[in-house]
C-alpha cells in the first residue's frame, strides 16, 4: 500500500486499534486533520484546550488500561499539553502525545509557532521522538506505543514536522506488527532466590504490613493481590494511587495511608516489623519524615522499575518484576513452603490494629446544620451503589472522596496523585465516560479546581457524556486554607475565591443541567434526581461548610505516629 | 566517592541532552562527560565522572540505565580493576631560559611531551589519571599557566569484562 504521511498516521492508528484521539487542530497538524476527515475508524474528540486533551486521554487510559492518544499542534498547542503530560508522567500513565512541528527546513529558525517540543517535554516523558523522515513515521509511532505501554508505563511524545505528513509524498506502508528495541527490555525474569527470601521474611513476621500502590492497578494485579493478602491474613493499606486494587470495605483493609490516611494504617506502618511494599514508590506524602519511617521494619519491595528500589527508603529484599507475576510466584511459593504465618503474633497484631481503628479517625460532625463534604461523598457512595468511576481534582474534596468513597474495584478512582494537577477532574471524567460508555461517572471537585478546565463542559456537551459533577463548593481553596489555618496562624492569604460564578447558570449556559444544594437534608434527594438523568451532564453545586478540615493529618516532615486528629465536641 | 560510568548509547541527536538533563534534573554531580563515536556507527560511547554516596551512585546507574537511548552501561569504578586516562594540553609561560629549563624538567618527570614552542610559551601534552594531571598543574608556577584544556576522563575495565553489545 502506497500512502502519504498524513494517511499513514491515521491508518497506523486504526491498525494499532486506537478508538479515540483527543485533540485540537492548528497549522502544523492540518494535513493530519485532513486525513482524519477522510476516515471514520478513529474518532476524534475535539476538546476546548490542549490541557483538557491530555487529561481526557489520561482518564481514558486510567479507566480502560489502554493507552490514551493526543494530537496537538506545534508551539502553544504543545506547551498547553505539557501539564497533562507531566500529570501522566508522575502517575505512570500510558499516553502517546503527537505534537505537530514546523516544517523540517524551518526547525531552529524561530519560525511561527515553533517551540522545541522534544526539549520542553524531555524531563516529563518516558521518551520522546522527533520524526525526521516520512519513512520512519510508522515505526516511530509503533515505538511510541510500545514504550508507553510496557514496563513502567508513561507518556511518550512524537513530534512530527509538517512536511512529514505532506499529502503529496507517498511511500509504501505496512503496519509494523512487532518491534525490538535493543536499548529497551521491559520484560524481566523474576529472580527465584529473591522470592524465597521474601517468603521467609513474610512468614517470619510478627507485625506484617502490606502497602500497595498504583503499580498494583497498572499491572492489573487486583485478583492476585486479593489472593495473596487473604492467603496470609495480613493487614493491607493502599496509597492514594492504589485505591480499589484491594477492595474496600474488607476486614483486612485498614484504609489509605499517608498524609491524610487513617490512624490505624499510619500507626501500623510505624510499628510493623515487615513491610511488604507492592507497586508503591515511597512518595513523601506517604512516608512522612523518612528518618521516622517504619523504624523497625524489614522492607520487601516489588517494583517493575529498578530505579524505584531504594530510591527514598532502603529496601532489604528487592524484587524487580511485574507486580502481577511476582504476586503469583509469591503465593505459589508460600503454599509450597508448607509454612503458616505466626498465628499467635498475628492475633496480637490485629488486636492492636483494632484498638487503633476504634478511634474512628474519620469521624465528623453529623449533626451540622451545614452540608459537610464528607456527608456528600458518603451519600454519593450510597446513591451510586459504590459502582461509579470517580474522578477528582486536587484539594480537600479529593481527600474526602478518597477517604469516604469505598472503591472495591481497581481503575475506578481516577485522580492526579503525583503531580496534584487542579483541572484534571472534568476532562478526565470525559475520557473515562468515553472509554466506559455505560458506566456511571462522577467528578468530585472544588469550586477552584473546576474552573481550571471548566471550558471542557462544552466538550462534554458535544459528545453527550452524562457526567455528574459534584462540586464541593466551600468558597475557599480549602486545602490551602487548611494549611494556612494550621501553619500560618489563619492568615488566609489569597485562598478565598471572590467573585465565584453562578455554577448553575454556568452549567446551563453550556447546555447542561445545574442544581444548587444548600441544606444537608436535600443532599440525598438531589443526588438521586441527578443520577436518574442518565443522558445529561448534571452539575451539582453543593454549598458546603466553609471551614471543614481534612483529618487525620500528618504535617509535612512528621512521622506516621504524629497525626493531627479531629477534636469533636 | 568518585565513580566513572561508561555507557553505550544510540547515536541519536537527543541522546546527550537526555543524559545531561537527567543529571541536572535530579541534582547529581557531574565532574566530566565525554562522548565519541565507536567502531559501530550506530552507537556512541559516553564516559561520565560523577561522585556521591553509594546510594546516589546506585540511583545514577539505575536512572541512566532507564533512559531508553542507553543500550548498555558499566560502572567502571564499581567493577574493580580498570584503567583511567585523561588528556591535558597546557600552555605555560616560558620566556626565560630558567623557566624553559624548569618546565622541560617537570614535563620529563611527568612523561609529558612538548608539542609547541614559541619565544615565550610552551604547550605540553600530558596523559594519565586525573590526579597526575592535577599534580603537574601544582608543579607549575600558577602565574605561568596561560591556559589548560582537559578532555575529561575515559576508562576501560581490565581483563575479560567488556562494555560491548
Ligand atoms: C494547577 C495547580 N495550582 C495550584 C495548586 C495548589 N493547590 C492545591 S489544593 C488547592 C486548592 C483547591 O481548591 P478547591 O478546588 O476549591 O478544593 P478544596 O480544597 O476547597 O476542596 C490549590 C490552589 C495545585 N494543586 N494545582
Ligand atoms: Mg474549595
Amino acid at each position: 500500500m502506497e500512502l502519504s504521511g498524513d494517511d499513514i498516521f491515521t491508518q497506523f492508528l486504526k491498525d494499532e486499534g486506537v478508538e479515540y484521539i483527543f485533540g485540537y487542530p492548528g497549522g502544523a497538524v492540518l494535513h493530519i486533520y485532513d486525513a482524519l476527515f477522510r476516515q471514520d475508524a478513529v474518532k476524534h474528540i475535539l476538546v476546548r484546550h490542549e490541557q483538557g486533551a491530555t487529561h481526557a486521554a489520561d482518564g481514558y487510559a486510567r479507566s480502560t488500561g489502554k493507552p490514551g492518544v493526543v494530537l496537538v499542534t506545534s508551539g502553544p498547542g504543545a506547551t498547553n499539553a505539557v501539564t497533562g503530560i507531566a500529570t501522566a508522567y508522575l502517575d505512570s500513565i500510558p499516553l502517546v502525545v503527537i505534537t505537530g512541528q514546523v516544517t523540517s527546513a524551518f526547525i531552529g529558525s524561530d519560525a511561527f509557532q515553533e517551540v522545541d517540543s522534544v526539549g520542553i517535554t524531555r524531563p516529563c516523558v518516558k521518551h520522546n521522538f522527533l520524526v525526521k523522515d516520512v519513512k520512519d513515521l510508522a515505526i516511530t509511532l509503533k515505538k511510541a506505543f510500545y514504550v508507553a505501554t510496557t514496563g513502567r508505563p508513561g507518556p511518550v511524545v512524537v513530534d512530527i514536522p509538517k512536511d512529514i505528513t505532506d499529502p503529496h509524498i507517498k511511500i509504501p506502508y505496512e503496519y509494523p506488527e512487532s518491534l525490538e528495541l535493543r536499548s529497551y527490555k521491559p520484560v524481566v525474569e523474576v529472580q527465584a532466590p529473591q522470592i524465597e527470601t521474601a517468603v521467609d521474611a513474610l512468614l517470619s513476621a510478627k507485625r506484617p504490613m502490606i502497602y500497595s500502590g498504583g503499580g498494583s492497578v497498572l499491572s492489573n494485579a487486583s485478583n492476585e493481590l486479593r489472593t495473596f493478602t487473604r492467603q496470609l491474613g495480613y493487614p493491607i493499606t493502599q496509597t492514594l494511587m492504589g485505591l480499589g486494587a484491594y477492595p474496600d470495605p474488607d476486614p483486612l483493609n485498614v484504609g489509605m495511608l499517608g498524609m491524610h490516611g487513617t490512624y490505624e494504617a499510619n500507626m501500623a506502618m510505624h510499628d510493623c516489623d515487615v513491610l511488604f511494599a507492592v507497586g508503591a514508590r515511597f512518595d513523601d506524602r506517604v512516608t512522612g519524615d523518612l528518618e521516622q519511617f517504619c523504624p523497625n521494619a524489614k522492607v520487601i519491595h516489588i517494583d517493575i522499575d529498578p530505579a524505584s528500589i531504594s530510591k527514598n527508603v532502603h529496601v532489604d529484599i528487592p524484587i524487580i518484576g511485574d507486580v502481577k507475576q511476582v504476586l503469583v510466584e509469591l503465593s505459589n511459593a508460600i503454599i509450597a513452603s508448607k509454612r503458616e504465618p505466626d498465628a499467635k503474633a498475628l492475633k496480637n497484631w490485629w488486636k492492636q490494629i483494632k484498638e487503633w481503628s476504634s478511634k474512628d479517625c474519620l469521624r465528623y460532625d453529623r449533626n451540622s446544620a451545614l452540608i459537610k463534604p464528607q456527608f456528600v461523598v458518603e451519600k454519593l457512595y450510597e446513591v451510586t451503589g459504590g459502582d461509579a468511576f470517580i474522578t477528582s481534582d486536587v484539594g480537600q474534596h479529593q481527600m474526602f472522596a478518597a477517604q469516604f468513597y469505598k472503591f472495591d474495584e481497581p481503575r475506578r478512582w481516577i485522580n492526579s496523585g503525583g503531580l496534584g494537577t487542579m483541572g484534571f477532574g472534568l476532562p478526565a471524567a470525559i475520557g473515562t465516560q468515553l472509554g466506559n460508555p455505560d458506566a456511571t461517572v462522577a467528578c468530585v471537585t472544588g469550586e477552584a479546581s473546576i474552573q481550571m478546565c471548566i471550558q471542557e463542559l462544552a466538550t462534554a456537551f458535544q459528545y453527550s457524556t452524562p457526567i455528574k459533577v459534584i462540586n464541593l463548593n466551600n468558597r475557599y481553596m480549602g486545602m490551602v486554607r487548611q494549611w494556612q489555618e494550621f501553619f500560618y496562624e489563619s492568615r488566609y492569604s489569597q485562598s478565598y475565591v471572590e467573585a465565584l460564578p453562578d455554577f448553575v447558570k454556568l452549567a446551563e449556559a453550556y447546555g447542561h443541567v445545574g442544581i444548587r444544594i444548600e441544606k444537608p437534608e436535600d443532599v440525598e434527594g438531589a443526588l438521586k434526581e441527578a443520577f436518574a438523568m442518565k443522558d445529561r451532564l448534571v452539575f451539582m453545586d453543593f454549598i458546603t461548610d466553609q471551614k471543614e478540615n481534612v483529618y487525620p493529618m500528618i504535617a509535612a516532615g512528621k512521622g506516621h505516629h504524629e497525626m493531627h486528629e479531629r477534636e469533636l465536641a | 566517592m568518585q565513580h566513572i560510568i561508561s555507557l553505550l548509547m544510540e547515536n541519536e541527536s537527543g541522546a546527550l541532552s537526555r543524559v545531561a538533563g537527567l543529571f541536572s534534573a535530579r541534582g547529581y554531580n557531574i565532574e566530566s562527560l565525554t562522548v565519541a563515536p565507536t567502531e559501530d556507527e550506530t552507537l556512541s560511547r559516553m564516559t561520565i565522572v560523577t561522585s556521591g554516596s553509594n546510594e546516589i551512585i546506585e540511583q545514577i546507574n539505575k536512572q541512566l540505565d532507564k533512559l531508553i537511548d542507553v543500550v548498555k552501561l558499566i560502572d567502571i569504578t564499581a567493577n574493580g580493576d580498570h584503567i583511567e586516562r585523561e588528556l591535558m594540553l597546557i600552555k605555560v609561560q616560558a620566556d626565560s631560559s630558567e623557566k624553559r629549563e624548569e618546565v622541560k624538567r617537570q614535563a620529563d618527570i611527568f612523561k609529558g611531551r612538548i608539542l609547541d614552542v614559541t619565544d615565550t610559551t610552551y604547550i605540553i601534552e600530558l596523559t594519565g589519571e586525573g590526579s597526575k594531571l592535577d599534580g603537574f598543574i601544582k608543579a607549575m608556577d600558577k602565574k605561568d599557566i596561560l591556559e589548560t584544556v582537559r578532555s575529561g576522563a575515559t576508562g576501560i575495565t581490565r581483563g575479560e569484562t567488556c562494555l560491548k553489545l
